[in-house]
């Protein structure tokens, strides 16, 4: 043991005073994130080489995601049957409809249908939409007028942004909400969560984001929505060698470039769909935190520790928060998960061309390769986190490794 | 003299509501619940229909596109197309409760069954049953919904199926982990050696025991799903427009 506070001070002896404050304030910071810190073990290199031979489910880690990883496989080829089989409820007329553009072409959906093989069985056409995805030919997208695979990739980036900065928030400050809730019960800081909980879950998301919009562009002129100004999207556009877009992201493609009126001009747009998001979405995660904080407080292993003489910040913190952290990790996983389709309205309401806008767009529109590629790209989406959660649980809680 | 003893079901039922209505925010969800089931109950008489035929579609007159402020004889003001606010809010309590009511109970029974016969049997019939949740799982509901919608045309029906598909699926997992965590129990088993039948151990051993994480998750959603119906009539795919809905 070397860095021992005997070590500290010895080394104290033999520097200066403020290198000797120095240290032993990192002593106590690192003792004090190594006590309560949940993920001091995984941090060490011998932790993930005996991760690989731990058991999920009765097999190693390895084989564990291969097995997922095949059943990844099976869930998609259900949810494309599955969509293609609703979709196929239309008639072929219908389904050729969407892409006629103006009242003289009507005439012509009889030999669309013909040349695209709409009216042959379902099989046959499923079978030809498999052979065209796998050359990586997803259709056209009358939404987006461009190919779909183009279109999902443009408007990609905006959501991955939004979410990136909202949901950290949620599952930040959701956990620390319901564990202050669950601390102290039926105190005010408790009743206020709750209260705010409550109103957050019902309101509506379409509704507190036109108030928001409402009060603050309307009446102040701030935080427009949209994505990015008009001006620097000229800027943006006219001048491809000063600002290259790596991500599509506004806000890390300014910092990447060095260009904070990007950054500053992204985020004014980004605050009011962050809100909304947060408000409305967390919810449920502090719900969940606060009784799961709850279950795990009235257990026996709390009053031993209690009757120990164990600190009451020891035992809520160490023993009883990390206990409660795995219904909250289940839920957060579902909240990324699903943070696609939770955008829909966000994205709706402020004009942000994401994959929200765009899955609004198509469904009302009736725009079916982007209808089809996006529930894939969902299901895709939903597997591998799924996947990352059910791996996370194993790293955080010991009994489901031994099961 | 002669002591009256109660039927210990009665007594628990009593402390029960002893202790519910010690709760403020309990009397205060009890009486804004009777409040919203009093103005659908009695909706023909708050807001008399024009229509008899047709309660549900809300009265226009005239087709003017600006609102009106509320004042006489339009409490609430109007929307655009001059449809009377007040009677649809009134009518549409009875909306709310229908699709709140019957979403919540048929994707409970659903969700609940297939969670129960996931958990409880394991093996191939749990992986089958969980793989066919994930597919739903992974499909957008704004698409469902636009499949249904397009499929049979706007109307309740349409988003009630529509909700059913997209809420199942929640009710089916948290089922099968709260029988995941009762099925090894002692009292299972015991019930098993006894020679007692799967149905009957699945309902009357394990189901009381496991349905309450799901039922807490049901009575919230019970709110939520009329929020959702209301978000996609407005990005229209829900109700025809003058419809009575929240």
């Amino acid at each position: 043991m070397k860095y021992t506070a005997d070590y500290i001070y010895q080394k104290a002896e033999r520097s200066d005073i403020t290198s000797f404050h120095f240290s032993l304030f990192s002593f106590q910071l690192i003792g004090r994130f190594h006590k309560f810190s949940i993920f001091n073990y995984h941090f060490s290199i011998s932790f993930w080489f005996w991760l690989f031979q731990v058991r999920i489910q009765g097999v190693t880690l390895p084989a564990f995601i291969a097995r997922r990883l095949m059943f990844m496989v099976v869930v998609l080829f259900g949810v494309s049957i599955l969509m293609f089989g609703i979709l196929m409820t239309f008639s072929p007329e219908r389904r050729a409809a969407a892409f006629v553009k103006s009242p003289q072409q009507v005439k012509e959906i009889p030999k669309l249908v013909k040349k695209y093989g709409l009216d042959q069985p379902f099989y046959i056409q499923y079978a030809r939409w498999i052979k065209e995805i796998s050359h990586g030919n997803f259709g056209w997208s009358t939404v987006a007028s461009s190919p779909t695979l183009d279109a999902i990739k443009r408007y990609l980036p905006v959501t991955i942004e939004m979410n990136l900065f909202s949901l950290p928030i949620i599952i930040i400050l959701g956990i620390w909400l319901g564990t202050i809730a669950g601390i102290h019960r039926d105190t005010l800081i408790d009743h206020a969560t709750r209260i705010g909980a409550i109103i957050g879950w019902s309101l509506p998301t379409f509704l507190f984001a036109l108030i928001l919009l409402m009060f603050f562009y309307s009446q102040f002129q701030l935080f427009p929505p949209g994505v990015i100004s008009d001006h620097i999207d000229d800027f943006i556009s006219n001048n491809p060698d000063q600002f290259i877009q790596y991500t599509g992201m506004y806000t890390i493609d300014g910092i990447l470039n060095w260009n904070f009126k990007v950054v500053w001009d992204a985020l004014m747009h980004l605050f009011l769909p962050v809100v909304t998001q947060v408000t409305v979405v967390i919810a449920i995660l502090v719900r969940v935190m606060r009784s799961s904080m709850l279950e795990e407080i009235s257990k026996d292993y709390v009053i031993t520790a209690r009757a120990k003489g164990v600190d009451t910040h020891t035992i809520n913190h160490k023993h009883v928060k990390k206990n409660a952290l795995l219904p909250a990790i289940t839920v957060a996983g579902w909240l990324v998960a699903l943070s696609i389709e939770g955008s829909v309205a966000v994205e709706f309401i402020f004009n942000r061309s994401g994959l929200g806008l765009l899955l609004v767009k198509a469904a009302t529109q009736l725009d079916i390769p982007v209808v089809l590629a996006i529930s894939v790209f969902l299901g895709l989406i939903y597997v591998v986190v799924n996947l990352i959660v059910d791996v996370l649980y194993a790293v955080i809680d010991p009994r489901i490794r031994l099961r | 003299m002669e002591t009256k003893t109660e039927h210990p079901k009665i007594k628990e039922l009593k402390y029960t509501l002893y202790r519910i209505f010690r709760n403020p925010s309990a009397i205060i969800g009890v009486v804004l619940l009777f409040a919203f089931i009093t103005i659908a109950v009695f909706a023909p008489y708050i807001a008399p229909p024009k229509f008899k035929h047709r309660p549900y579609m809300m009265p226009h007159k005239g087709y003017s596109m600006t609102p009106q402020p509320p004042g006489q004889g339009r409490i609430f003001g109007t929307t655009s197309g001059q449809y009377d606010i007040f009677y649809g809010v009134v009518w549409g309590t009875r909306t709310a409760f229908r699709i709140g009511i019957i979403v919540v109970l048929s994707a409970f029974v659903i969700g609940a069954a297939f969670g129960i016969v996931a958990g409880y049997y394991g093996g191939l019939v749990d992986e089958i049953i969980m793989r066919m949740v994930d597919v739903f799982f992974a499909i957008p509901f704004t698409i469902l919904a636009m499949a249904f919608v397009v499929a049979f045309g706007r109307g309740l029906n349409s988003i009630v199926i529509a909700l059913i598909l997209v809420v199942w699926r929640r009710y089916a997992r948290v089922m099968r982990a709260g029988v995941l965590s009762v099925r090894d129990q002692d009292y299972i088993l015991a019930a098993k050696s006894m020679g007692v039948s799967d149905l009957k151990i699945m309902l009357r051993h394990i189901f009381p025991n496991a349905v309450y994480p799901v039922m807490v998750i049901a009575f919230m959603d019970a709110g939520s799903i009329v929020i959702t119906a209301a978000f996609l009539s407005f990005i229209g795919l829900g109700v025809p427009i003058g419809y009575a809905d929240w």
